[in-house]
């Protein structure tokens, strides 16, 4: 049993090692920094930049986090001060619900109803002309799927400010979004940071949803309405092509390792102020 | 030509004159002319407290019994009796905290002054807690420095200026006996402060939203005789200037500093009066019993 | 009117409009995916495999992908649960409360528990490659059971710990040893292994970046576990990308399926944790 325990331990490091292994080859041919910031991706000519890859995911996310951030902090605030106990009862079941939708739901729900509500209606506000698959979808989506585990998570944490405190700020004479302003949001500083933080590590390992709404054009996105190439969906695209062409499964192995270790940073580090949080309440 | 021109202007005067009327905007006051314990408006005349026909259950279960009270202002109220009778939930209705509590359901009147609480709702219920000042059991201070301690009624109240923010932490902190103490270091976590120091800084918070009221629910319990003394000296000294209710547990204090006195028994006021006539010519039976220690 | 009362008046609108944001995506979501399909399914489709030309507009359903889901997701599970329970028990029973070494196998697996399916895929796939092992039921047998195993610990951990020491020191003091205590606390959090059990069905189920390089793809009922297999998820996506409009809708078809899955699995899963913890000490 104790060989069992351990089993997580060899997984996490024998995944890490493994995608390295294997992206070594790759990184015996060209430089990391070359990689990294180049933008030309022609693997039939060898050429590996990952670039546009890279900043796809970066947009993708980040527009992400921008669109859910504030919905989810004024729902968890709602929840934990505003309401009664029984709104929570009704709105947990949603959150549920959408936490446990597949993510192929998620992208035939974005090309069905996103994607064409871009190109015909929000994008020709802005654009010329607009496919309806590019980085604003991605972000919609993305956006929708992290929602649950931010509120719920938020929820939580809110939960843990003592009552006293907020008996202590209404009774000054605050109003409830003063008192949640004031007294909750700033106790509780570091939580928000943690969560937001492990759900930049979910949005980034998500693919097929991204993967149907995104555009698959390997190019640095200028706007959002521009189509974006993030690397789970780069990954998921090629892994046929591999084999044909020489260090192409070393690129995408790389591909993998590169994105492995960001959520393992992001992830790592927002598991560790949770629990010390968790442990000094 | 010249209306499309005028107009506008016109309308943003009047605006702007609505807007100042209501305080929204104020003039910049120069600091000297700034007096830190008048910066609020009182709009309670008589800062005595009538409760009549108050009924108070929570989930079904009757707390209080039809109480019906005068609290005298600008005195010391005790109210005393046995751990479980309603004391705090009384307290604690006078500035509607129980609302919080599930399955609560009040009835009844409570004037403070001339405004009904019982039946005050939203926006001025928030503006009635100000004159309720409250100071709890175990001190609570709000995570931030001493100083945003202090400061954090003036600032939900509206005032900002810097300036006008040192005067009145200095005020309040000279008020509670902390100004010596703490001076060198206002802008630290409150939470580094001892039991005793932490109180009385909840007390100058208080203080500093300039209350008609202030509701004292056990508050020397949690700590030490020396910090009790304290406090209980400081109270003294307030009720020139605010109406007090304390609950005690503990005999003794109110002894020591009661100037009104309720008595409570499961849920019901009993008797109350004057302190000296309830200490030493009770009426009622259950007083009797209560005073020379029968039960507690 | 005060500054903070307009405050507060925004606030609470912006709160609302939130609130009502995240209910109408979930309608959105839920409403868009079986307005389509609901149209489009038949029994038929359930019931039958893909008949010759099906992607591009032949006959046929897609029993394939439902019997090869319910394969794969079926053996992980019991995989899963004959891994994870004994790791479960190690941890609660065996190691005391404080120990570093829980606290360190707990965040391996919770880090586990972050990383996207699609790096698991990718590992996966690597390490088949290596054996020599093509795509196949054994592969996205492996993939699902590796990915729903932190899934498992993590959320009977979570029932496990709060099992009041009490019960254990009762067990202990009537002279059990430590395997028949194991039954005592089987008994207790039996409810949340039930739960945990079916939410991980649940998100196994709707993966399709584990299974795409894994399972490989197949029109066929698998017979072996060496012959690649069809899943719901990448099922739907095939189907969705492919450029005749009946596919397209058959499409649909197949992501009710899976949504109507999903959802009786979620909701029975909540169900089991109500009705039983009404027992629970």
């Amino acid at each position: 049993m104790i060989a069992l325990a351990f089993t997580s331990l060899l997984l996490v490091i024998g995944m890490g090692g493994g995608l390295f292994a294997k992206s070594l080859p790759i990184l015996q041919e060209h430089s990391l920094s070359n990689l990294l910031f180049s933008s030309s991706w022609h693997p039939m000519k060898g050429e590996f930049g990952f670039f546009p890859f890279i900043m796809g995911t970066i947009w993708v996310t980040l527009l992400a986090i921008v669109l859910a951030f504030p919905i989810s902090i004024l729902v968890a605030v709602f929840l934990t001060g505003f309401s009664q106990k029984r709104i929570w009862k009704l709105v947990y079941p949603i959150l549920d619900i959408l936490a446990s939708l597949p993510s192929v739901i998620y992208g035939v729900w974005g090309t069905l109803l996103i994607v064409p509500w871009i190109s015909r209606f929000f994008g020709p506000i802005f654009v010329e002309y607009t496919s309806g698959y590019t980085v604003l979808a991605g972000g919609i989506v993305l956006a929708v799927m992290i929602l649950p585990v931010l509120i719920s998570l938020m929820t939580e944490l809110f939960k843990t400010v003592p009552e006293e405190l907020r008996d202590v700020s209404i009774s000054l004479g605050a109003t409830t979004w003063q008192t949640a302003k004031f007294v909750i949001l700033r106790k509780t500083k570091a939580g928000i940071f943690a969560i937001v933080a492990l759900a930049i590590s979910r949005a980034l390992g998500e693919t097929i949803a991204v993967l149907m709404v995104c555009g698959n054009s390997a190019e640095t996105p200028h706007s959002i309405f521009n189509a974006c190439y993030p690397l789970s969906a780069l990954i998921a695209n090629n892994y046929g092509e591999m084999l044909s062409v020489p260090l192409y499964e070393s690129a995408l192995m790389l591909a993998a390792f590169l994105l492995f270790i960001i959520v393992l940073i992001f992830n790592l580090s927002s598991q560790l102020v949770l629990r010390y949080i968790k442990t000094n309440e | 030509m010249m209306n499309a021109v005028t107009l506008p202007i016109v309308n943003a005067a009047r605006q702007i004159s609505t807007l100042w009327k209501e305080n929204i905007i104020k003039p910049i006051t120069r600091s000297d002319n700034f007096v830190p314990d008048c910066k609020f408006e009182h709009t309670l005349e008589k800062a005595e407290i009538d409760v009549s026909g108050l009924n108070v259950s929570i989930k079904g279960k009757l707390i209080l019994k039809d109480i019906n009270l005068k609290i005298p202002e600008k005195k010391i109220t005790c109210i005393i009796g046995p751990s479980g009778c309603g004391k705090s939930t009384l307290l604690k209705t006078f500035n509607r905290l129980i609302d919080s509590t599930e399955g609560i359901h009040v009835e009844g009147k409570v004037q403070l002054g001339t405004n009904d609480i019982i039946n005050t709702q939203g926006n001025a219920l928030t503006e009635m807690r100000r004159h309720i000042g409250l100071i709890n059991q175990r001190p609570c201070p709000l995570p931030m420095s001493i100083y945003d301690n202090i400061a954090y009624g003036c600032k939900i109240n509206g005032i900002h200026n810097r300036h006008m923010l040192d005067k009145i932490v200095e005020h309040y902190l000279k008020a509670v006996g902390l100004w010596d103490e703490i001076k060198n270091r206002l802008h630290t976590p409150a939470s580094r402060l001892s039991i005793g120091q932490q109180q009385r800084l909840c007390l100058a918070r208080s203080l500093a939203v300039e209350p008609e009221f202030i509701l004292a629910d056990e508050s020397t319990s949690a700590l030490d005789p020396i910090s009790s003394k304290i406090i209980e000296e400081l109270f003294v000294r307030l009720k020139e200037q605010y109406s007090i209710i304390m609950v005690t547990h503990t005999l003794r204090q109110a002894l020591r500093i009661a100037d009104y006195v309720v008595f409570m028994y499961l849920g019901e006021v009993i008797e109350a009066g004057d302190a000296q006539t309830i200490f030493h010519s009770p009426q009622e039976e259950l007083t009797k019993n209560y005073l020379s220690g029968a039960f507690s | 009117m005060k500054w903070k009362f307009i405050e507060e008046r925004i606030f609470r609108v912006l709160m609302h409009c939130s609130l009502w944001i995240v209910f109408g995506f979930l309608v959105s979501i839920i409403y868009t995916i079986f307005q389509r399909g609901c149209k489009i399914l038949t029994w038929k489709m359930i019931t039958t495999l893909p008949g010759g030309g099906f992607y591009i507009g032949g006959e046929g359903g897609f029993l394939n992908a439902i019997v090869g889901s319910l394969y794969i997701v079926g053996a992980s599970t019991i995989l899963g649960l004959l891994i994870s329970i004994p790791i479960v028990f190690y941890l609660n029973i065996y190691l005391s409360s404080n120990s570093k070494f829980g606290y360190v196998i707990r965040l391996a697996y919770d880090i586990l528990f972050g990383i996207p399916s699609i790096v698991y895929g990718a590992f996966a796939f690597s390490i088949m490659i290596y054996f020599g092992l093509r795509a196949s039921l054994l592969g996205g047998i492996i993939v699902i059971t590796l990915l729903i195993i932190p899934i498992f610990v993590r959320s009977m951990d979570e029932v496990a710990k709060t099992i009041p020491h009490e019960i254990l020191d009762t067990s202990y003091s009537l002279g059990a040893t430590k395997w028949e205590t194991v039954g005592v606390m089987m008994r207790q959090i039996a409810p949340g292994i039930a739960t945990a059990t079916l939410l991980s069905i649940g998100r196994a189920i709707g993966d399709a970046a584990g299974v795409m390089f894994t399972a490989g793809f197949s029109d066929r009922i698998p017979e072996s576990l060496s012959q690649p297999t069809a899943t719901l998820p990448l099922s739907v996506f095939f189907q969705l990308s492919s450029p005749f409009p009946e596919v397209q809708n058959r499409a649909y078809g197949a992501a009710v399926v899976l949504t109507i899955i999903v959802l009786i699995l979620s909701l029975s899963g909540r169900f089991i944790t109500k009705y039983f913890s009404k027992n629970k000490i």
